[in-house]
């Protein structure tokens, strides 16, 4: 060690053997050499086949996992995505069921009124009919009975002003001739 | 009124390399020194700490995983952003060196210990590792291509020769820059705490007006710390990013 005495300015304490300046003494370099092989190709050694590539394998690990859940994630959400449009659809399709069922029923029921309002109709329609061909037949008949009426009154008013019977052919030609009028009034 | 009595200025003692453990080979010396014992202290802290991080294999780190993984993806992204993907094949390598600078610098902060970071001999080695790396790697996977690396593409003809001899030089010295870079800043950085906080201390020694002003100094080392911690860590970065680099021209020569 004792090799550099050259340009000793410091006092040059603790055994005095070093150069001046210690990182430039050679007589240290072969230890320190060493020494930092050894050091640094445990550290090398250690890193590369122990350290780094666990390391490394925790962080890929972790990568495909959170990969993995979220393609789980995105999987699931599909899927009750699935459900909620299944779920939309069935409702959909009941609430349609449901409505044509009511739009059935109503359609029905309506007709069913119809019908019956149309018997009910026609049924009044006849009687009313029937009423009308009544009213006629009386006043039909109710005029024949006037004109008997009148010729037999005609034949009595003139049988009790001559004081002798009418001729009923004569009476029923006056009351006929009349009878326009009547008839229409 | 200096130098009395006790220890005197000597900002460039913390460097002087003591024997711990002598050892001798075949006649040379090969003795496990301060520097090698830091070192060594470096290496098994590193270890130790990414044993740790590397033994939780849950999904959800522990703290000290998440540090782990932090300090893996941090070189990882470094060694990506400089090299590419085909620059991973040495991630083990920009990772060892990273931590290894990193921690060796880190040690150093701890009072009485040593900073082997400030040895040129240590940086030296880390450097021509790198370098040599770059060139055996260069070499054996691209052959003569590799040194497409010293002719720049569209170059005029006529200063070709001035560039690439200008790129042969400046490929070479890079082991220095790399080097002494390192070496520098640690060792400038320790010498100017060492300057500083010995002023404390030759203030504290005077008189007691003068007692006072031992503050300025020592403010000076409080932030002078603070700096210094930072340069560490930029120190180790710079080597490591700088690494990414040079293997960058190994793993793709002339992609300039």
């Amino acid at each position: 060690m004792a090799q550099s005495e050259t340009t000793q300015t410091e006092v040059g304490h603790e055994g005095g053997g070093h150069s001046s300046f210690p990182p430039f003494d050679a007589s240290t370099f072969p230890a320190q050499l060493l020494w930092f092989f050894i050091a640094f190709g445990l550290l090398y050694w250690f890193m590369s086949k122990r350290a780094l590539p666990q390391i490394g394998a925790v962080i890929e690990n972790r990568k495909a996992r959170i990969a993995r859940d979220l393609d789980d994630a995105t999987a699931m959400q599909q899927k009750a995505d699935a459900a909620a449009a299944a779920h939309e659809k069935t409702l959909a399709e009941a609430r349609a069921k449901a409505q044509s069922m009511a739009q059935a029923a109503r359609d029905q029921l309506a007709a069913e009124s119809e019908a019956k309002r149309k018997t009910l109709e026609d049924e009044l329609a006849a009687k009313l009919a029937e009423a009308e061909r009544q009213i006629a037949a009386t006043r039909t008949q109710a005029m024949t009975s006037v004109a008997a009426i009148a010729r037999e009154a005609a034949g009595a008013i003139v049988e009790r002003l001559a004081g002798r019977p009418a001729d009923p052919a004569a009476v029923a030609a006056a009351v006929d001739s009349v009878k326009p009028a009547s008839g229409e009034a | 009124m200096a130098t009395e009595s006790g220890p005197a200025i000597d900002p460039v003692h913390q460097f002087s390399i003591h024997p711990v453990v002598p050892i001798s080979i075949a006649g040379q010396d090969f003795s496990l020194t301060n520097s090698g014992l830091f070192m060594l202290l470096a290496v098994a802290l590193t270890c130790l700490i990414a044993a740790i991080a590397a033994r939780g294999d849950s999904g959800v780190p522990s703290r000290m995983q998440a540090m782990g993984e932090m300090a893996y993806e941090f070189v990882a992204g470094m060694v990506r952003s400089a090299a590419g993907e085909a620059g991973m094949r040495f991630f083990p390598l920009v990772f060892s060196i990273f931590f290894f600078i990193l921690l060796c610098n880190l040690l150093g902060f701890i009072p009485y210990s040593f900073t082997a970071t400030a040895q040129i001999i240590i940086t030296a080695s880390l450097a021509l590792l790198v370098f040599l790396t770059v060139l055996i790697v260069g070499i054996k996977d691209h052959g003569v291509q590799f040194f497409k690396t010293f002719v720049p593409p569209g170059v005029p003809i006529y200063i070709l020769p001035l560039v690439v001899a200008i790129e042969i030089v400046s490929f070479l010295s890079r082991p220095v820059s790399h080097s002494v870079r390192l070496f520098a800043n640690m060792l400038a950085g320790h010498i100017t705490l060492y300057v500083f906080g010995s002023f404390v201390i030759m203030l504290l020694g005077a008189g007691a007006a003068i007692k006072a002003l031992a503050i300025l100094p020592f403010a000076m080392t409080v932030g002078l710390e603070a700096l210094e911690l930072l340069v560490a860590f930029l120190q180790a970065y710079v080597f490591a990013m700088l690494t990414c680099m040079y293997l960058n021209d190994a793993l793709h020569p002339g992609g300039h």
